[in-house]
């Protein structure tokens, strides 16, 4: 049984829930220290593009899922942030300079876009930024000066206070810290009454607006921030990939990040690292099954002598490895999560454990959605 | 030139149109429209090509199996998401055309095919050669839009979808069944976008992306127009193309794709709501 005992109104902003609660995340970061030392550098490598993506996905969700404003375009700030890095780093410029540079430039565009998208609601700032991500990256593949357009550009590993990071557990650790500081640094934000601010925009303008939010400034302050966070991201991503072109940045990059945070769940932090692990591990999950299946199934079916499940097993494995299959299973993924689960796998992660910790008296209304009839969005 | 830039306008209208009425009708916003319209060619290259059917019996049944998928689309998946926020409805229709362009690619390859067309011609009309495939989007257009304006003003089903469109409640306390309205809303819409994908077909020939970049244009243009405004959305996608068309012949390389988005976020920043767009405050 869970009992619910709170004797301060403190215990509602801590920083984690009770000793229990922070001993679990001990544990987890003890894991996290140790991975690199039990997995193969390819696994090793995988999970660090956990880590880019977590980074990526608290910047969204600091956007979407908590201020509910919806931008099509993150995948350019993403791009801002790598190129200006690659950039300054080529200048001569050390790491933390550059990346401070990175941020800051990434910051800026972020204020002008949030001042612009202060006057427009739903679908129109969902293409207003789109329209920006597209020109962005128009930019990025001409202006040949500082981004070598389609001939590319390379990205050194970094170096730190002149400590070479080079390989890959080290970089691992990096970007595990630049998590780690990102999430710590949101979650003050989100405890704060910043956060709870955008949380106020989020559900209702109007009524937030009455209790004294200034719309504008905390949705570019929003704005800013989630930019500033994906200008990091930005800077780890052109070390991670080593060689940035212009068309990384596109379209699908920035559907890929909204389906990294709604798969992971709107509105926690733990769905923006759930889905970045999703995000991330999915391809060469893909990757491996696509030999496995097959291989698999045809042993089953020589065990039992059933040449169907064996045929089966070959026509799947041929399904996975045709082009735009993943694009597909992604597409598919997010389809179902959105009808079943449209609170993402945190909220699938909390109705588990609430069904435990209350154990015979989980009622499955709990979660139950309210059935609205039509809400409009088309009045403000 | 003009002429050009003013079929491929027409093209980018149809498909905002497409989106337009369906965000009228349910308030969902149909991301997948682009797919639809790539669907469209596709049939419609099968039925003439590899069934060997004539030009305008492809037409038809193209039109007439999208529409019947769109209507199926709603009944199965979109009615289930109404009432939820906007931006996921919005995820969930990336979703879908996501899997509609999974499906062709699996289905056709990722080759290009042609479609061919009884438009091949040429007419001369005071020392200007205008070409009959341009001429036949501009004309497809104006007779789908003739069509359409006729439906939604003299029939009663057209006047139903007005209804519902206004107020949903209103319209089902009048008898009107509000389900069956939405899943023919999708039909149109999505008998459009097969429509404008078969004109579009041999400008831009076939392939399983040829819908993606018209429908990022064609969501300019709907947004330009105004989102919910039905002519806003077709003068909303002629001004695309033809910005798109002096911009690729008179500026330096690059604006061709990005002007339209250049005047769409300048257009946005002056006037959020769009040309012809209404955004009323909810009074609390």
């Amino acid at each position: 049984m869970r009992f619910l005992f709170k004797t301060a109104y403190e215990q509602d902003i801590r920083l984690f829930r009770d000793n229990i609660a922070a001993a679990w995340y001990g544990i987890l970061a003890v894991v996290v220290l140790l991975l690199p030392s039990v997995l193969s550098g390819y696994y090793v490598g995988e999970i660090t593009w956990v880590f880019i993506y977590g980074i990526c996905g608290v910047s969204l969700m600091v956007l979407v899922g908590y201020t509910g404003l919806l931008s099509l375009g993150h995948a350019a700030f993403l791009g801002i942030g790598a190129y200006a890095h690659a950039y300054f780093l080529q200048q001569g410029l050390p790491w933390v300079v550059s990346v401070a540079l990175a941020i800051g430039i990434t910051t800026a565009c972020g204020i002008v876009v949030g001042l612009t998208a202060l006057r427009m609601t739903g679908i129109y700032l969902a293409i207003a930024t789109l329209a920006f991500g597209v020109i962005i990256q128009e930019v990025f593949t001409r202006w040949e000066s500082v981004t070598h357009g389609f001939a590319g550009m390379a990205v050194d590993s970094p170096v730190l206070f002149g400590l070479q990071i080079s390989g890959v557990s080290p970089f691992y650790y990096l970007c595990a810290a630049v998590l780690v500081l990102t999430l710590w640094l949101t979650r003050n934000l989100l405890r704060s009454p910043t956060g709870r601010a955008w949380v106020a925009i989020r559900d209702s303008e109007i009524a937030a607006q009455s209790m004294g939010v200034n719309l504008a400034v905390y949705k570019s302050i929003a704005f800013a921030y989630s930019a500033a966070l994906m200008g990091l991201a930005g800077a780890l991503f052109a070390h991670k990939i080593a060689y940035l072109a212009p068309d990384i940045f596109n379209i699908l990059m920035s559907i890929q990040l909204l389906l990294l945070v709604i798969v992971g769940g709107l509105g926690s932090l733990h769905g923006a690292v759930l889905g970045a692990i999703f995000v991330a591990l999915l391809p060469p999950t893909i990757a491996i099954l696509r030999d496995s299946i097959p291989a698999t199934l045809s042993e089953f079916a020589g065990a039992t002598g059933i040449g169907l499940i064996g045929a089966v097993g070959r026509a799947l494995g041929e399904f996975l490895r045709k082009p735009g299959v993943e694009a597909g299973i992604f597409g598919l993924i997010l389809v179902l999560v959105i009808l079943l689960e449209p609170l993402g796998m945190y909220g699938r992660w909390v109705k588990i454990k609430l069904y435990f910790s209350t154990f015979p008296l989980y009622k499955r209304n709990t979660f139950r959605r309210q059935k609205s009839y039509m809400r409009s969005e088309r009045l403000r | 030139m003009t002429l050009n830039g003013l079929a491929v306008g027409c093209i980018y209208g149809l498909v905002a149109l497409g989106f337009v009425l369906i965000y009228k009708a349910t308030e969902l916003v149909n991301f997948a429209q682009g797919d639809l319209l790539m669907l469209g060619a596709f049939v419609a290259y099968m039925a003439v090509v590899s069934w060997g059917l004539d030009y305008w019996m492809g037409f038809l049944i193209a039109a007439v199996a999208v529409a019947a998928f769109g209507a199926l689309l709603d009944m199965t998946v979109l009615r289930r998401v109404i009432g939820q926020p906007q931006f996921a409805v919005v995820m969930l229709t990336i979703g879908l055309g996501a899997m509609f362009r999974t499906f062709a690619s699996v289905t056709w390859g990722s080759e290009i095919y042609t479609l061919p067309t009884p438009f091949s011609g040429v007419t001369n009309i005071a020392g200007v050669t205008l070409s009959h495939q341009y001429l036949s989007i501009v004309a497809g257009t104006l007779i789908l839009c003739g069509v359409l304006y006729a439906f939604f003003t003299h029939t009663r089903i057209g006047v139903a979808m007005q209804a519902t469109s206004q107020n949903q409640l209103a319209a089902y306390y009048m008898g009107i069944p509000v389900k069956l309205i939405f899943s023919l809303v999708w039909a149109i819409s999505a008998a459009v976008a097969a429509v404008a994908g078969i004109l579009l077909a041999p400008v831009t020939l076939i392939d399983i992306n040829m819908g993606l970049a018209v429908a990022l244009k064609a969501f300019a243009a709907a947004v330009l127009g105004g989102f919910g405004s039905i002519p806003g959305a077709l003068a909303g996608g002629i001004v695309i193309g033809l910005i798109e068309l002096y911009a690729g012949a008179t500026l330096p390389p690059g604006f061709k794709d990005t002007a339209p988005y250049i005047v769409l976020l300048a257009m946005l920043a002056v006037r959020p709501q769009g040309l012809f767009g209404t955004l009323g405050r909810k009074k609390v």
